[in-house]
């Protein structure tokens, strides 16, 4: 029993063997060569150290082998951290802005002219209704204001014939809740309030590029601007608009002041905020509040649940860059494979006597194969490196948050060994079928 | 001393009909039925003009090539029966090589080419750096040991050589046109320190063409057109 167990190890270990030294325990071949202690052998060190050894014997050859792979796997782990960023950058906007907004307008239809007209009307009470859904922050009522041909919006009554009328700024009627909605800020005097919207009051906000065209910069004199010949004092400034940026050239009168001066027919659209993913709820039920009897009266526009927009977003980046880091790390690996492939003829003497000094032709194989793969892995840390670096570098300069996947720049390294892998087969084998009596006669 | 001892069961190397032919066409027959017996301790040398068959005796007595015809024992063990990876196994611990190129790697040191063979035949790995100094000393080059094989002359060189072919201790010492690449003088070098391996016990076949070389072994054999003959 006690011989048993003491044989068993033993025997194992002779059956490995047979792997690293395969045969040193066949029968034949024991008389001629003992097994060596497991410690002795061609290990996987040894392996990696004779494939290194040279790696930097020759730094320009080095650095030519590599470009291929460092530009690849650079332009790959950009591609994918630019699309990345963007998509982060874009989310991000979508969220502050687009995500939160919607606008509801009435449905129209095309005439045959190609015009659009409106089929249905907004209810005069709709930011009321609005406001009271689950997930409306604010609303607001916006409408185009038309004035009569030739009519002008001026800062002094003059009528000066010989100078062409000048085409007047956009007139938006809206109510009170404008800032809030829009996310406006005053720059100047005041917003006009509920009141005067209900009392029809002659008051006007204009937008700050308007204001300027009209040399108006203060309004605690309450200066007058003529909107089709009809005086309003201008009660304040405003700018800042994170949507409808188009309202800094609009001049701004209360819904009440437009239906009773320049007879505005309806409301042209409501516009709300809305909480983050409230979008496709308020879509649903807005027709319903706006226009029960016929909700198909109402079309709202509404931003798609965040996730997939982001997702979107990215792949539509990705595409192109990706094919192309591709195609550049195809040339890479086929730069490598030149390279690794020229080595091996070079030293078609070395594995002669390799195999003479008793090296197996796997392991000249795979001292070709480690080299490759190493060189591979170099390039590739090089490039997910450049690349980080420089997705870094835009970020800042362009004022972004990079967003990195830290796993792209380890699987970029990766990616490198993987291609020095797949480019050193062909030469390995090529080297592992040299004869040594060949190689030797030199 | 040669072939006195028949009786000796196992002789260190053994060819019976021995024949190497390469399928042509025309079929080329190297050698024709080799029958030789190399006794351990033998300082053998096998002479012959090129095209001989010299270099196909040498890659069949290294275990580089197969005889077509005809068996080899070494040690008493055939060696037809083995695979190529047990050959490559026999080659690392029983055979050493020296060849007229020297085959030295030009951009490792002294010191690590001579340790290269025994990654392979698996010296414990204490040893290795003890082995690998103690040959150089044993061929005189031990104040080179660090030098690149590029500035070593060329009998220096093949010094190198032989003191890797001797580190793993083989029963064989195979050597091709060991002073092809060198004067007269270097040439002498090299003979003398297989001289001294000799009278260590060491077995030689030193394969030439030139016969000064070919005096300073015991016994000599002579192969022409693929066959072998003694001579003394």
């Amino acid at each position: 029993m006690g011989r048993m167990r003491w044989r068993l190890p033993f025997r194992r270990r002779a059956r490995r063997s047979g792997v690293d030294q395969p045969g040193v325990d066949q029968p034949g071949v024991g008389a001629l060569v003992a097994p060596i202690a497991r410690a002795d052998r061609f290990s996987t060190t040894d392996l990696i150290s004779e494939a290194t050894v040279d790696i930097g014997a020759r730094p320009g050859r080095l650095i030519m082998t590599l470009a291929g792979t460092v530009l690849g796997v650079g332009a790959l782990v950009a591609t994918v951290g630019f699309a990345q960023t963007a998509a982060g950058q874009i989310a991000r906007q979508f969220d502050a802005a687009a995500a939160t907004g919607i606008e509801i307008t009435p449905a129209s239809a095309t005439t045959r002219g190609g015009t659009q007209v409106a089929t249905a009307r907004l209810p005069w009470d709709s930011v009321d209704r609005v406001e009271r859904l689950a997930g409306v922050e604010s609303a607001v009522l916006l409408s185009d204001v038309t004035l009569t041909d030739g009519g002008t919006v001026t800062a002094v009554p003059v009528n000066d014939p010989s100078v062409a009328l000048p085409a007047p700024p956009p007139i938006v009627a809206a109510s009170a809740e404008l800032l809030d909605t829009l996310g406006g800020a005053v720059t100047t005097g005041r917003m006009f309030d509920v009141g005067h919207d209900r009392r029809g009051d002659r008051v006007a906000v204009i937008g700050a590029r308007q204001a300027e065209r009209l040399a108006i910069n203060r309004v605690d004199s309450q200066p007058s601007i003529f909107i089709g010949g009809i005086a309003y004092a201008v009660v304040g400034i405003v700018d800042g608009f994170e949507r409808r940026a188009d309202l800094l050239d609009a001049v701004i009168i209360p819904t009440g002041a437009a239906r009773a001066d320049f007879g505005l027919g309806g409301p042209g659209s409501v516009q709300a905020r809305i909480v983050v993913g409230a979008g496709p709820q308020v879509k649903d039920q807005a027709p319903l509040t706006l226009s029960p009897a016929d909700p198909e009266a109402v079309e709202v526009a509404a931003p798609r649940a965040g996730s997939d927009l982001s997702r979107n977003v990215q792949s539509d980046v990705n595409l192109v860059f990706v094919a192309l880091g591709v195609i550049v790390l195809l040339a890479g690996g086929l730069g490598i494979a030149n390279v690794t492939m020229l080595s091996v003829m070079e030293r078609t003497a070395e594995i002669g006597l390799r195999r003479a000094l008793g090296a197996t032709s796997r392991q000249i194989a795979g001292q070709f194969v480690v080299e490759s793969v190493i060189i591979g892995l170099l390039g590739g840390i090089m490039g997910a490196a450049l690349a980080v670096f420089g997705v870094l570098t835009v970020s800042v300069v362009a004022g972004w948050v990079p967003v990195l996947d830290p796993l792209l720049a380890v699987g970029g390294a990766l990616l490198g060994a993987v291609v020095g892998l797949v480019a050193g087969w062909l030469p390995a084998r090529r080297a592992s079928r040299i004869e040594p009596v060949v190689a030797l006669r030199s | 001393m040669s072939d006195a001892d028949h009786s000796n069961p196992h002789p260190l190397v053994e060819l019976r009909d021995v024949t190497r032919s390469f399928p042509g066409p025309p079929e080329v027959q190297a050698l024709k039925g080799i029958n030789l017996r190399v006794q351990t301790g033998d300082y053998v040398s096998i002479v012959g003009p090129s095209g001989s068959g010299k270099s196909t005796m040498l890659s069949i007595l290294g275990l580089l090539d197969r005889p077509s015809v005809g068996e080899y024992r070494l040690d008493g063990t055939l060696t037809g029966a083995l695979d190529e990876n047990q050959r490559a196994a026999v080659r690392a611990r029983r055979i050493g090589f020296v060849f007229q190129a020297f085959h030295l790697m030009p951009r490792r040191t002294v010191l690590d080419n001579v340790l290269v063979p025994m990654l392979y035949s698996g010296v414990p790995r204490a040893e290795r750096e003890p082995r690998a100094r103690a040959a150089l000393e044993r061929v005189g080059l031990g104040h080179r040991i660090d030098f690149l094989p590029s500035l070593l002359s060329g009998g220096e060189r093949q010094r190198v050589a032989v003191a890797r072919a001797v580190v793993g201790r083989p029963s064989l010492l195979l050597a091709d046109e060991p002073t092809g690449n060198l004067d007269r003088s270097t040439s002498d070098e090299v003979l003398k320190i297989f001289d001294e391996l000799h009278a260590e016990g060491q077995t030689l076949v030193v394969i030439t063409h030139d016969a000064e070389v070919a005096a300073r072994a015991a016994r000599r054999v002579r192969i022409s057109d693929g066959r072998l003959e003694e001579v003394a």
